[in-house]
């Protein structure tokens, strides 16, 4: 098992495909983080106008933190397509290249095939969001430097002290780890019934918006259904930058609001993705391979 | 070392095998015969675990191959239709890669000697890319034989091969069977080579075993056919049919008239002709595996299976 693990990530990673999802996120995370650092101030005042008009800040607003939050709500939504990209390919793609059939005359079982892949997909993604979280947060930190982090939501604003940050960090990229595992396993599964990765990747992509939309629309119908979309779950990496507060309205250092609602998530994602591999496992085990 | 017996696949309405026995002897250079569309892949892929049989029983080993899948593969080498390996790797990094697979120990060596049986070690930092159609396919066989299986199984081993490859793949299969005692399964829509290397023969239509034997026994002198046409076939037929070469009658073929007999015979067949005044337009011996396969599988007539 642990072989054909090896010979997964080996093949992943010398793959020219793979290294267009970092090549991906490293242009885009560097171009917004030039465009910040030019006209970064902009920026937050723009965003922050009626704020700004209430309240005064001492420090840096534009810090590295709030740099990486910026980052994390702008590509989150983007990443599962490069996630897609590879985990969709994993079986499709060797139909395709016709190796499936040789693979498999190999003497190891169809359950551990699929796990090695599965798990090597499950790598490349932990490895694609440990590359975004080098950009995002320790590269924005080293050009933006740190302070308070000052966020704005839907109805109030939220200033984290500087020392209780970084941990929210760790969690929201655990989390965020979580939620692209998801889609890496939907993607992994639908790749068993194609004979290319175009497919599998489009249907991957279909089905994340198609959720998303029903997961983001207030109406009474889907609101019914929205627990049970993984993609109402993926973006409550936000939760961990939600603390509690005392009665004085103070933040309570190393609090979370709505902790519960994370456990939910997480469980829920968790048993999309165990649902999506066993599927995967009883399905394959039974295919024909005629390709 | 391989005993099918009552193999069939079926998929929704149609029959892909049916109700195919056969057995392959330790040391046979086992040749598999069949029309596109015979089932000879099907059965190729049954063998190697990529489809399940509908019903049936395989033997590999004398293990059954449903219950110990792990253990009969490990023993087995194979090159099923095209011999795809990744494209953006090297020769030696995709024989070193399957290898592994395969569950060997993997030495540089080993993987250098392998290329150099199949001629391609001095493109093995090569990636497959650049390849030709026959390197990929003698890149096949090395990956197929890399971790010294006791079964060698190679479906169409010389597609898209030239006459010197085909030639070197006929080779090697006879020195895998001659002097390393492997056994060897192997397809082929070229007759020609097949006749030269298998010891034994399957030959299948839409699924069914038309017949099995040794080649010697299909190809004997004394199964010679006679394709003979004359002025007037039915009455020569008749003329036949009252003679002494009444026995050696055959059922009639593409409106010609068929004889079956040792080829020594057909000079004495030639003066028989004459005698019963009959006016020949042609006799053709027919020998060859080719004309034998054409046939058995061109008419309905199922000829008996050989003794093994």
């Amino acid at each position: 098992m642990f072989q054909l693990l090896q010979i997964e990530l080996y093949k992943i990673f010398r793959r020219p495909r793979t290294y267009i999802s970092f090549a991906a996120i490293t242009a885009l995370i560097g171009i917004i983080q030039l465009g910040l650092l030019r006209d970064g101030t902009a920026y937050v005042e723009f965003m922050m106008t009626n704020v700004m008009q209430t309240f005064s800040f001492d420090g840096k607003i534009l810090n590295g933190y709030l740099v990486c939050y910026v980052l994390l709500q702008l590509l989150l939504v983007h990443v599962p397509l490069l996630i897609a990209l590879v985990a969709a390919d994993m079986v499709s793609g060797e139909a395709n290249m016709g190796t499936l059939r040789l693979l498999l005359t190999k003497p190891f079982s169809r359950t551990e095939f699929l796990l090695a892949k599965f798990m090597a997909s499950a790598i490349y993604t932990f490895l694609l969001l440990v590359w975004i979280a080098f950009l995002a947060l320790f590269v924005s930190m080293f050009m933006f430097g740190t302070d308070d982090m000052v966020i704005q939501k839907t109805n109030y604003i939220v200033q984290l002290p500087v020392q209780d940050v970084f941990w929210r960090y760790t969690g929201a990229f655990c989390f965020a780890f979580l939620a692209m595992l998801t889609v890496s396993a939907l993607g992994f599964f639908l790749s068993l019934f194609a004979e290319n990765s175009i497919g599998p990747i489009v249907t991957t992509m279909s089905v994340i918006i198609f959720f998303t939309i029903l997961s983001t629309m207030s109406i009474p119908l889907f609101q019914k259904i929205q627990p049970f979309l993984f993609t109402t779950h993926m973006v409550n990496w936000k939760e961990f930058f939600d603390p509690k507060v005392n009665a004085d309205n103070a933040i309570i250092i190393g609090s979370i609001q709505k902790p519960g609602r994370i456990i939910t998530s997480s469980l829920v994602l968790v048993a999309h993705v165990v649902g999506f591999v066993v599927a995967s496992i009883v399905l394959f085990r039974k295919k024909d391979i005629l390709s | 070392m391989i005993k099918v017996s009552n193999l069939t696949k079926q998929y929704k309405r149609n029959t892909a095998v049916s109700d195919l026995s056969f057995t392959v002897n330790q040391g046979d250079v086992y040749g598999f015969l069949g029309q596109n569309g015979a089932g000879k892949s099907t059965t190729i892929r049954m063998l190697l675990t990529l489809i399940t049989p509908t019903s049936g029983n395989i033997e590999i080993f004398g293990m059954n191959l449903q219950e110990n899948r792990t253990d009969i593969l490990r023993q087995i080498g194979a090159v099923v239709e095209k011999p795809d390996v990744y494209k953006y790797l090297s020769a030696y990094e995709n024989v070193s890669l399957f290898a592994r697979m395969s569950g060997i120990k993997v030495s540089d060596k080993l993987i250098k000697n392998q290329l150099e049986v199949v001629g391609l070690a001095d493109r093995s930092k090569d990636i497959v890319t650049t390849f030709s159609q026959g390197m990929k396919q003698r890149l096949g066989i090395a990956i197929a034989l890399v971790h010294n299986p006791k079964l060698i199984i190679l479906d169409e081993p010389t597609n898209g091969l030239d006459p010197q490859g085909i030639a070197d793949v006929r080779n090697l299969i006879l020195s895998l069977s001659n002097e390393m005692g492997k056994t060897v399964v192997v397809s082929s829509h070229l007759l020609s080579e097949i006749e030269q290397v298998a010891s034994r023969l399957l030959i299948i239509d839409k699924g069914k075993k038309l017949v099995e034997g040794s080649t010697q026994e299909l190809l004997d002198p004394a199964q010679t056919m006679i394709e003979l046409d004359t002025a007037d076939n039915i009455a020569a037929l008749d003329k036949l049919a009252q003679s002494e070469w009444a026995t050696a009658l055959q059922p009639e073929r593409n409106g010609k008239l068929l004889l079956k007999m040792h080829k020594n015979n057909i000079p004495e067949l030639h003066k028989g002709l004459v005698a019963l005044d009959i006016a020949v337009i042609s006799l053709q011996p027919r020998h060859s595996l080719e004309d034998y396969f054409l046939q058995i599988t061109t008419t309905n007539q199922h000829v008996p299976t050989f003794a093994n």
